[in-house]
């Protein structure tokens, strides 16, 4: 028996989200009194994958094969459902990530495991019932979920868990689930990657600077920008601003936009409509600069500043700029 | 072409989220409930689509009776008929087998369905109905067109960037914005759903594996604490020494 945890390389590193992961399923493993393997492939080094020890993972599969650099979910199944074999694993983690909550319902299916999304905390285990907490009502709620198969199959939110370090070092191990190409069939014809300038991936962020109506105009993006750079954060708008072209879509963050969590959100000019507030009222602290102070936003916020954007913003950068980093 | 779209019957955005005394079960009491935003751009593409190509655009839900003013604005919509599996859904897996067995004795071309629902925020279902019937899950996408009648390009958001996708139909796909513009029943529309057909079934016999056991709601804030603006980046300090985040 054995926790595993599924890890997702980016340009050779290993993501913080499945760092977080890592943290999730070697607690789970103390609790169940076992050891933690991880299944890693794509693009990521081994001294990367080595590293996972720091997080309690004693054993890394590593599956090299440059196909799987590539989101296909087929393949990727197919990988780690004979990862769950190898390991008898009895408790599978993912991050919350399109990936991890895609292969983790297909794997639901496919090896008969119960399935959690959008995990915030550790389970709580006593006896034979496992019980993990989830979000709920697009962070409206949680719910306390009791996961009934021999099988449990976590995807823990992003930012929702505290990365460990202490542990020693994991050893690497080659890795392969023989793919076919029949595995690889439905492939991306092609793949258009963000341009960060740089920056911090938005569903990624620890931090993220937001910007709305309030800024009046694309041209005045760089009070958003410059600020998220001195603060290492990822930015994003609200959803007039990426109707109106100000903005790419996938920088909406609300309703029908991306759900983020960060351990901070800075907004600036946006007055905060419930459909806003649905995509952000799970990040930790929440800091609001509006020039109306009856804005809605100032009821969900940890920090309020009322006045223009065009003044505050950049007392905040020269204050940043000034922060021993 | 024969589209199945997945509907859920979910609570409007702005209500006020309130469970029962025992903290068991969502308290539907004083709730507006709406069409999953995120189905709507699934119903309104699969719409669009026929309104091109021509076909049928039927909507399922998994849901109890009082899900029907919901099913009958989506046919007032443009949908053409619709079927009800008549139970309470209790998990993704039970969702996903009814919706299974629906598309088992219809052979749709495509199914589609919100990226994820707005009240259980699963974003389980898709997938695990694609696995199920053994066909191409693409999700979440927020560009689907047709390029003939047996092959479909999508463009599917990952992390971080997007995706061109090419699949042959049968597939399964999850919509998100800017996917369609969702758009609200005419009158003729809704005089015409009433006679539309929605078929209610009882649900297959199907395992529950994730177990509600019990709600809570997140501690409430302690309230704002307000700086002067003459000193806005005294938030720097605030953040790094009292906040923590930085």
């Amino acid at each position: 028996m054995s926790v595993l945890v599924f890890v997702e390389g980016l340009n050779g590193e290993v993501k913080k989200s499945s760092l977080e992961a890592a943290s999730y399923g070697s607690q789970v493993a103390q609790q169940l009194g076992t050891t933690t393997t991880a299944i890693a492939i794509g693009d990521v080094q081994e001294a990367a994958l080595a590293k996972l020890g720091e997080q309690g993972v004693s054993k890394v599969l590593y599956d090299g094969d440059s196909r799987l650099n590539q989101f296909i979910a087929d393949a990727y199944v197919k990988v780690i459902a004979k990862a769950v074999q190898q390991e008898n694993a009895k408790v599978l983690v993912f991050s919350n990530s399109n990936i991890g909550a895609a292969v983790g319902a297909k794997l639901a299916v496919r090896l008969n495991g119960s399935l959690a999304t959008n995990v915030t905390a550790l389970p709580t285990i006593d006896g034979g019932s496992f019980v993990v907490t989830r979000g709920v009502f697009s962070g409206k709620a949680f719910a306390d979920v009791a996961l009934t198969s021999d099988l449990k199959i976590v995807a823990i939110k992003k930012n929702s868990i505290d990365i460990t370090s202490g542990g020693g070092s994991a050893t690497v191990e080659n890795f392969s689930a023989d793919l076919a190409d029949a595995d690889f069939a439905v492939s991306p014809k092609e793949t258009v990657m963000q341009d960060t300038n740089g920056g911090v991936l938005l569903p990624e962020a620890a931090i993220v600077v937001s910007g709305g109506r309030g800024l009046k105009g694309p041209e005045n993006w760089h009070l958003v920008e410059d600020l998220a750079k001195e603060l290492g954060a990822a930015t994003a708008c609200s959803k007039p601003v990426s109707d109106m072209d100000w903005r790419p879509h996938h920088e909406h963050v609300g309703q029908t936009g991306i759900t983020v969590s960060p351990n901070l959100y800075i907004a600036i000019g946006i007055s905060g409509a419930i459909q806003h507030l649905a995509g952000v009222n799970s990040s930790k602290v929440i800091v609001v600069i509006n020039k109306d102070p009856e804005a809605p936003f100032f009821k969900a916020a940890d920090y309020g500043i009322v006045g223009d954007a065009f003044e505050i913003v950049p007392k905040i950068i020269e204050a940043a700029k000034a922060l021993d980093k | 072409m024969k589209i199945l779209v997945c509907i859920s019957n979910v609570p409007d955005t702005t209500s006020k989220i309130n469970f029962t005394a025992d903290n068991k079960e969502f308290d539907k009491n004083g709730v507006q409930f709406v069409i999953n935003p995120w189905d709507e751009y699934a119903l309104t593409r699969a719409i669009e689509l026929k309104e091109a190509k021509g076909g049928t655009v039927t909507v399922l839900n998994v849901g109890e009776a009082d899900a029907e003013p919901n099913i009958r604005k989506a046919l007032a919509i443009g949908a053409d008929d619709a079927i009800r599996v008549n139970a309470n859904p209790k998990d993704a897996f039970f969702v996903a087998q009814q919706i299974t067995a629906v598309a088992k004795e219809n052979n749709y071309d495509m199914i589609l369905m919100g990226k994820e629902s707005i009240d259980y925020n699963g974003s389980q279902v898709h997938n695990m109905v694609g696995e199920m019937l053994g066909i191409p899950s693409i999700v979440p996408a927020f560009k689907l067109d047709l390029v003939d009648d047996n092959t479909a390009v999508l463009e599917r958001e990952i992390e971080g960037g997007k995706e061109v996708v090419e699949v042959k139909l049968p597939f399964i796909a999850s919509a998100q914005q800017p996917m369609s513009e969702p758009r609200i029943p005419n009158m003729r529309g809704i005089m015409t759903a009433r006679t539309k057909p929605l078929a209610v079934r009882e649900p297959v016999g199907a395992d529950v594996k994730a177990d509600y056991v019990n709600f809570s709601k997140p501690e409430k804030k302690s309230g704002v604490k307000m700086i002067d603006p003459e000193n806005a980046g005294d938030l720097i300090k605030l953040l790094r020494n009292e906040a923590k985040v930085l």
